[in-house]
């Protein structure tokens, strides 16, 4: 068999008996089929006449229903699936090591961009580590508390829009997407006149948040609620009882029970699909999460559809912690935002200048005109940061896709030591096989969708 | 930079004397060694000391806890070198031989049922000789609602540790992301791989020897180091 490469060797035929890029030394592996320049019925064709054998599919990493970069190998039997592996590190950009050359506080602006659907979680899982190194949990201010809150649960509901929409279109049901994304853009409006950003806010930080709301926010944030209110609906409306949307996601499509979820360490709504109400803010609860008025949704399917139903009913009770962090906030008027403690807390609160951004023209006054000692602690803390004793502390957060931890590790230093992130996306992904297996081919995307993995957090 | 003669010093007013877990001594502030001190930052000398073992009593159930493994652990006094309490989460350290028979106990037991491994992490600390590598397991009960921590070390020159895949299978991949990271092998793992970097990826990033990466940026005239090589702060 030849291992030179030919272009006329594809061009000819695209059921070619010699893989053109197979090296010398590799294994033969028979037939390779090429699906580029030519038709898809010579392929069928060819390999109806060897119907005894399986086939081996290689899908992904750039196929548009697998979320992003990851690659499933599929064996095939026909159109069941006997065999699927699982490649992912196609997105790994190092964010974990990284962060060890940053500070602390500049940790929140690289581990916001892991899971890029659920920026506040990463942010407030590493801020409540570090928090808790520093020993200044019970420090943190009340307000800064209720605006993590509001800010993950309008986040817990653009995480489940997302993942219910591409459910949807990933099965040709583009409707489902545009409604589901509509919403996401109302939400995205209030995050970026809170943070300055749509996505990858970097906003909660060690001590608290960066900014206080600005003004206006509350009779905004509650118009959005109303909005939401009114429209939420229409996901519900479109896909309960839509005979197609059934067809592809109910009775046991991705089926995976209570027992594979605890194994393979799934959590988060494919877990409470299997009937256990396993959630971490009522668990374990952090932020202030035992005073919320909030049910936890579970369903019994163990299936796609279970786990769609568990996320749409999981938005409204997102919907009732934001209506009640509103309430609060509304009454928290002029409250501190960061942490009372000007060894951490950045001392300027920035104020939107006409250019829409800016520094506070009163601090930069005091710290160029009026204190050479502020201007130093300034410096000082924006250059070196703050120092962090050393230990390691794990809080875990009850992220949209499931239990978020970040494992950060100091060694008394400016910097994380070792800042590691235990994603829900990376370790649900590991029971893509156990859900796929023994199906068929139609259901792997579906079955993919409802795990709703995020390769920025699988692969950071 | 590891001192040897780092002082071990009464820890409590009984006058017991406790191991220290010094694991670095460093000097100064700043990386200014080719230019004389001016800030007299250099004269300073800190110790990075990790927090040190507890003792009993630890609070709340972890007393309970640590009793009912022991008792069910074959050789507990060598299994679990050590128990640190510190800011409310329980680590332990027990030692590699003894990790497979520890994390069996630890999911079985039905006073103890951990049956969930949520994380598997590593730490390089580059000047704990003979304990190099740390891998680190967050367990959780779901059944007690509780989460404690195991460390287990294996030194650099022979960076093996017990895989617990065979009890937790969900450790699979964080058990190739750690071999992937730092280079720790995982014995008895069904198939460790890397996972994150390509195959042939030559090294193990997330140790404190790798750098951090980047390349030359050339502009006219000058150029711009990669990152790990600038001016950077000590601590």
């Amino acid at each position: 068999m030849s291992t030179e490469f030919h272009d006329e060797d594809i061009l000819d035929d695209t059921t070619t008996q010699d893989d053109p890029y197979r090296q010398a030394g590799d294994p033969e592996v028979g037939n390779v089929y090429y699906a580029d320049g030519g038709d898809w019925d010579d392929i069928v064709e060819a390999q109806a006449e060897r119907g005894d054998e399986t086939i081996v599919v290689n899908m992904g990493p750039q196929h548009p229903s697998t979320h992003g970069v990851l690659r499933v190998l599929l064996e095939l039997d026909g159109e069941t699936v006997t065999d699927a592996r699982i490649g992912i590190g196609y997105l790994h950009t190092g964010i974990e090591k990284s962060m060890e050359y940053r500070t602390w506080a500049q940790g929140v602006t690289l581990c916001t961009r892991m899971d890029y659907l659920t920026p506040f979680f990463q942010e407030v899982s590493y801020s409540l580590g570090v928090e808790r190194l520093l020993g200044i949990e019970d420090d943190i201010p009340e307000k800064a508390t209720t605006m993590r809150v509001l800010l993950m649960e309008m986040n817990r509901i653009v995480n489940h829009l997302v993942a219910i929409g591409t459910t949807g279109n990933e099965m040709g049901a583009t409707t489902v997407m545009t409604v589901a994304f509509r919403e996401r853009e109302v939400i995205f409006d209030m995050l970026e006149m809170i943070t300055g950003l749509r996505m990858n806010h970097g906003f909660i930080r060690p001590g608290g948040v960066a900014n206080d709301l600005p003004a206006g926010a509350i009779p905004k944030l509650r118009e959005m609620s109303a909005w939401l209110h009114t429209h939420l609906p229409e996901i519900g409306g479109l896909c309960d009882d839509n005979p197609i949307f059934r067809a592809r996601l109910d009775n046991g499509i991705g089926y995976l029970d209570l027992t594979g979820c605890v194994a393979l360490g799934v959590t988060g709504p494919p877990l409470r699909a299997t009937g256990i109400d396993w959630d971490l803010r009522r668990k374990q609860p952090y932020c202030g999460y035992e005073t919320y008025d909030f049910d936890v949704i579970t369903d019994d399917g163990c299936d796609s559809y279970a786990r769609y139903v568990v996320r749409r009913d999981e938005m409204f009770q997102a919907l009732r912690i934001v209506d009640q962090a509103i309430d609060r906030l509304e009454k928290m008027d002029g409250q501190r935002v960061m942490v009372n403690d000007p060894k951490i807390a950045l001392p300027a609160q920035l104020t939107v200048g006409p250019d829409g951004q800016g520094n506070s023209n009163e601090h930069i006054r005091h710290i160029m005109g009026e204190s050479m000692e502020a201007l130093i602690h300034h410096f000082k803390l924006v250059t070196e940061g703050f120092q962090v004793p050393p230990g390691q502390a794990y809080v875990p957060v009850e992220s949209p896709k499931g239990e978020l931890g970040a494992h950060v590790v100091s060694d008394g230093g400016t910097r994380p030591y070792r800042a590691h992130f235990r994603d829900p996306s990376f370790v649900n992904l590991q029971a893509y096989p156990a859900m796929v297996i023994g199906g068929m081919l139609s259901d792997v995307s579906v079955a993919g969708a409802s795990l709703d993995p995020v390769m920025g957090g699988v692969d950071r | 930079m590891t001192d040897a003669s780092i002082p071990v010093v009464p820890e409590d007013g009984q006058g017991q004397e406790q191991e220290r877990r010094v694991l670095d001594v460093r000097q100064g502030l700043f990386h200014a060694s080719t230019t004389s001190d001016v800030s007299g930052y250099n004269d300073m000398t800190w110790y990075v000391e990790m927090p040190q073992a507890s003792r009993r009593p630890y609070g709340g159930w972890y007393d309970g806890f640590v009793d009912r493994l022991r008792g069910l652990v074959g050789d507990p006094d060598e299994a679990i070198s050590s128990v640190v309490v510190d800011r409310g989460e329980i680590t332990l350290f027990i030692d590699r031989a003894h990790l497979a028979e520890v994390a069996r106990v630890l999911r079985d037991d039905p006073m103890l049922r951990f049956e969930s491994c949520p994380s598997v992490s590593g730490v390089h600390y580059p000047t704990d000789r003979g304990a190099e590598l740390h891998a680190v397991y967050h367990l959780l009960s779901m059944t007690h609602n509780r989460r404690i921590r195991l460390e287990v070390t294996c030194p650099d020159a022979d960076p093996h540790i017990p895989s617990v895949v065979a009890t937790y299978p969900t450790a699979d991949w964080h058990e190739r992301e750690t071999y992937d990271f730092f280079g720790i092998i995982f014995d008895g793992h069904p198939a460790l791989t890397r996972i994150e970097m390509p195959d042939d990826w030559p090294g193990h990033p997330q140790r404190k020897d790798y750098p951090l990466g980047g390349i030359p940026v050339e502009f006219h005239g000058a150029t711009n180091s990669p990152v790990h090589e600038r001016r950077d702060y000590n601590s």
